[in-house]
């Protein structure tokens, strides 16, 4: 058994179990979401103690030096002293610059924080309706290109984060975000690498921030972008995509659709999913550098199928997907 | 010179992780026991595996071996789909050029955690 002594009290903790178990044992909630060390909301800091193995993987240089970990992950080997993160030093204000329908499900959220975000492109962050009630959001926009942060949020029925984004917020208003999160992001070095990016639904997001991202830092081999929707009336960005495919020839757009029909049509989409239509244009993955965003079905299928196509796994980016329930 | 360093360490891990999780997944004795699994855990599972059978540095036990494939001892894991494991392993090797006395010491570093992989 080892001590948590947190806020002056102390706390038993029985092994295996996790600070975050242990504190919620006795009555103490500690902010978490997923309780898989992915999402980050149960941050906490170690003051006094040796910092439990693996609590810290994800978190950026500059945490795990300040003694950061996740209370999901800790299990501690000896006693602790560790108090809430600092939320004001990772959480700040920002003001809401646009609110745009991108189709009849998904708006564009622009978003202008009051300091500067220090993040790459295909990252995302928190995006906070109360202290209590957030979501994670993707980014789309490109630190280096845009000067604001651009979030697609969908409309998830009963959704208490998604309605009050898409029926309450308005130019002008203020806003508290999170830090950036995830590892799904291009980084620099093999310019001549095929990049392929499955997306399906708002999943665009982080594809079209990571497109971008590429394209401007200078990357020379051929980069094929899949998004995915049931039917035309879901996709979006069609237009700055094509512009895009038309200013770099090496980029090329790929609309997908599962129900062929007159608008899927006009916009030149393919039939199929967006994994079928990729497996079907490329035949083999060997050197393929892959970003899988939407769906969690596609994500996992995909993931296996370019996998056993010969990618490499650690060539593989996925964000998990956070199911929240509404 | 030890085994591990007779394979080249840590990027021969590297270079047989994906050859090897490749064909666990199509080794249709066995990749049911992978469906449905988190495949980039597994990955980090198969590398930690293949550096432990490596002669490489690992923090397994014997108590951790029975605790991480109960489940699968409970759906019927038996010695047949350990041999097959054993065997894609090998074939791994061999696909990378390994020599078949290298293989065998590989092989045999493996039959070590039969019996609390099996839970016997």
């Amino acid at each position: 058994m080892t001590v948590i002594r947190f806020q002056e009290r102390d706390f038993a903790s029985e092994a295996p179990r996790t600070v975050l178990e242990s504190l919620a044992e006795q009555g103490i909630e500690i902010p978490s979401g997923c309780r898989a060390g992915v999402c980050q909301s149960c941050l906490m800091r170690c003051l006094e103690g040796e910092i439990p193995v693996g609590s810290q993987e994800g978190l950026k240089p500059a945490l795990v030096a300040q003694g950061y970990f996740l209370a999901c992950r800790a299990r501690p080997s000896s006693d602790l002293t560790v108090a809430l993160a600092d939320a004001e030093g990772l959480r700040q204000k920002a003001h809401v610059l646009a609110v745009e329908s991108l189709n009849q499900d998904i708006v564009a959220l622009r978003l202008k924080p009051e300091r500067p975000l220090d993040y790459r492109a295909g990252q995302y962050v928190r995006l906070y309706r109360r202290a209590d009630l957030s979501r994670c959001y993707s980014l789309a926009s490109v630190p280096t290109l845009d000067d604001w942060l651009e979030l697609h949020i969908r409309r998830i029925p009963e959704g208490r984060v998604s309605a009050w984004v898409h029926d309450q917020l308005q130019v002008g208003m203020q806003v508290e975000i999170g830090d950036s999160l995830g590892q799904c992001f291009y980084t620099p070095g093999q310019e001549e690498q095929t990049l392929l990016l499955l997306g399906t639904g708002s999943g665009l997001a982080p594809l079209y921030g990571i497109v971008r991202d590429a394209l401007d830092q200078g990357h020379r081999g051929p980069i094929w972008l899949y998004h995915g929707s049931f039917t035309a009336e879901g996709l979006y960005h069609q237009a700055p995509l094509q512009r895009l495919a038309a200013r770099f020839p090496h980029f090329h757009y790929v609309p997908c659709v599962d129900r062929a029909s007159p608008e899927a049509l006009a916009l030149n989409a393919r039939v199929g999913s967006v994994l079928e239509v990729a497996v079907g244009d490329h035949p083999g993955f060997a050197r393929h550098r892959v970003f899988l965003c939407g769906h969690p079905e596609m994500v996992k299928d995909a993931r296996l199928k370019i996998f056993l196509g010969g990618a490499s796994m650690a060539e593989i980016h996925a964000d998990p997907f956070l199911p929240s329930g509404t | 010179m030890s085994l591990y360093q007779q394979l080249g360490g840590e990027a021969a891990v590297n270079a047989a992780v994906d050859i090897f999780y490749r064909k666990v997944l199509q080794d249709e004795r066995i990749n049911r026991f992978f469906s449905g699994v988190d495949m980039e855990k597994q990955a980090a599972k198969q590398k930690a595996f293949l550096t432990m059978a490596f002669g490489g540095p690992n923090n397994y036990t014997g108590a951790d071996m029975r605790r991480g494939h109960a489940h699968l001892v409970a759906q019927g894991l038996n010695d047949s789909h350990f041999d097959a494991v054993v065997e894609d392993l090998g074939a791994t090797l061999k696909e990378l050029g390994v020599s078949d006395a290298l293989i065998a010491q590989v092989a045999a570093v493996a039959e070590t955690t039969r019996n609390d992989v099996l839970g016997k």
